[in-house]
């Protein structure tokens, strides 16, 4: 299995995930390794954002979603009941698809992890704040600026603020739901130079379409495929260089060949 | 030849088409005569007939010679602290029932019930209202009538306006923020207070200011909560009763004979202007604010 080796940080054992009646995800076991990149890509509906939204009980949020299994996440179950979410999310940060800044300044944005959690106040926040900023390379463009308004930035910059968001209340892994889908080929770039800056200090867990992307940034690669009967499930999962270049499922040499389109 | 025809018959429907349409324009033009037109002719004949009596003696004197000279001070401070109180009530009751609905409520029994009271109670007659209050503020809890009373039975007419207003204004925040809010480790609690009311603020202090401008134009339920025909000085605590400017008019138009027009008319160009400055108010903050929002 992938991660062998290094430190495995999540370990996933028969997860499945129901929203209401319907199976979205059947029986995935995986384990995920620290401090590296792991892509997870598929075809829409294959499960992989709801495989992602499993690893910081994001699919609490949404009414008549289960997940049954177990997810470790150093050794600790985080589906047992009785889970402090709120610190679990503290530790497992999350990037959305579309930038999403609070409209607020650019320093309450990357602020307000830290104000919740009350980790910091004052002149620790301010340097919270910088090298929040100064992480997710950003610090650079909008030192002079920290009080206009986050929505002025441009996308790639407000994405970049997103992750500075994130990497400001000290995460220990941070997942990324297609975090460059909505951005230019120039600001992509500068996002997945980013996320291998970062892969230095945190476990990165990518769902991404860009198969391209996948294999630049990713050490891991999840492939996930729609069953026959529409649940989700892991189809292979191995290095990147071995997934992309030895493929041993049938599947996924005709998906990243682009046999499906 | 059959092609000229066709061209010709075109031309014929093109040109009856073009009739229905300005024959459309004219009456939807003229249903819009009809609806402002009234507003105007109240409005203009208010303001003609009461202006030249509005001057700083009529806005800061007490009423005189049985209310036929003088001014109207006591009904624009009383209106004033009705309004006050009513906000002090409605405002944290009628937000924080809509952050409820908006932001926990689930969809129960309950929760449809709730919301079925709050449409029911924007549509009961305010002469309702009045004589709810006067038995349950007025006598039950023994308020007896004065601005408490009033204020409580303004704040509950006000209430559904205030919660439904304020509760379509959270919902119009995405959901996205409260997602972010939530992977960032905060509680629910901490991102509706720090990301979606400060987004939904706007559109609640203007649904506010909507509710609280009805409450303070309406005569009914104050009549028997609060409003005194006559007070030779101003109220001096809660307890005590108010004249108020609805009340006013009502009396100096009904109730007292020979009462000089030009009094009738300046209250109610009074009454008038400060419902409007409301309204100007929570426009302006409308505008205001949308300015700066994406969606």
């Amino acid at each position: 299995m992938a991660g062998d080796g290094a430190g495995v940080k999540f370990t996933v054992r028969e997860l499945g995930v129901r929203y209401g009646e319907r199976l979205a995800l059947r029986d995935v076991s995986m384990d995920i390794a620290e401090k590296k990149i792991t892509a997870l890509i598929g075809p829409s509906g294959c499960g992989k954002s709801t495989f992602l939204r499993c690893l910081n009980r994001m699919n609490d949020t949404i009414s008549g979603a289960r997940a049954r299994g177990r997810i470790l996440l150093d050794g600790a179950d985080i589906l047992a009941p009785g889970t402090d979410v709120v610190a679990l999310r503290q530790r497992v940060g999350m990037v959305f698809q579309r930038p999403n800044p609070f409209p607020q300044s650019v320093f309450d944005n990357v602020a307000f992890g830290p104000r919740v959690l009350g980790l910091a106040s004052g002149r620790l926040l301010a340097s919270l704040v910088e090298s929040g900023l100064r992480a997710a390379d950003l610090w650079d463009e909008v030192k002079d600026g920290l009080a206009q308004d986050a929505l002025a930035l441009s996308l790639g910059q407000q994405q970049r603020l997103c992750i500075a968001r994130t990497i400001a209340v000290a995460p220990e892994v941070i997942l990324m739901d297609e975090p460059c889908s909505a951005l230019d080929p120039i600001s992509t770039l500068r996002v997945e130079e980013l996320m291998r800056t970062l892969a230095a200090r945190y476990t990165i867990v990518i769902v991404t379409h860009n198969m391209h992307q996948a294999a630049r940034v990713s050490d891991f690669t999840g492939f996930f495929w729609i069953g026959e009967d529409q649940a989700g499930l892991l189809a292979e999962y191995g290095a990147t260089a071995q997934v992309f270049t030895r493929p041993r499922d049938r599947r996924t040499e005709d998906y990243i060949t682009g046999r499906f389109g | 030849m059959s092609g000229q025809d066709a061209r010709h018959g075109q031309r014929r429907r093109r040109a009856g088409r073009l009739w229905v349409q300005r024959l459309g324009f004219l009456l939807l033009g003229l249903a819009a005569v009809v609806v402002v037109a009234p507003i105007l002719v109240v409005v203009v004949g208010i303001v003609a007939r009461g202006i030249g009596t509005v001057d700083w003696e009529f806005l800061s004197a007490m009423p005189r010679a049985g209310m036929k000279e003088g001014g109207i001070l006591p009904a624009i401070v009383g209106t004033l602290l009705l309004t006050l109180g009513t906000a002090l009530v409605a405002v944290p009751v009628g937000v924080g029932g809509a952050v409820y609905l908006a932001e926990y409520a689930r969809d129960t029994a309950f929760t449809r019930a709730i919301r079925l009271a709050i449409v029911n109670l924007a549509g009961i007659p305010s002469i309702v209202y009045g004589l709810f209050g006067l038995g349950m503020f007025v006598l039950f809890l023994r308020f007896g009538t004065s601005i408490l009373a009033g204020s409580l039975t303004l704040a509950i007419m006000t209430l559904p306006v205030v919660i439904s207003t304020s509760e379509e204004a959270l919902r119009a925040v995405p959901t996205e923020f409260r997602t972010v809010a939530a992977s960032l480790g905060g509680t629910r609690w901490q991102g509706v207070r720090t990301v979606v009311l400060p987004q939904a603020l706007p559109g609640i202090i203007t649904g506010v200011l909507l509710g609280l401008l009805r409450a303070a134009g309406e005569t009914a339920p104050i009549l028997f909560t609060v409003a005194a025909f006559y007070l030779p000085q101003l109220p001096r605590s809660p307890l005590d009763q108010t004249m108020a400017l609805p009340y006013h008019l009502y009396v100096i138009s009904t109730q007292v004979p020979g009462m000089p027009a030009g009094v009738q008319n300046g209250t109610a160009f009074v009454l008038l202007a400060l419902v409007l400055l409301l309204n100007f108010a929570a426009a302006w903050i409308r505008r205001h604010f949308r300015r700066r929002r994406p969606w």
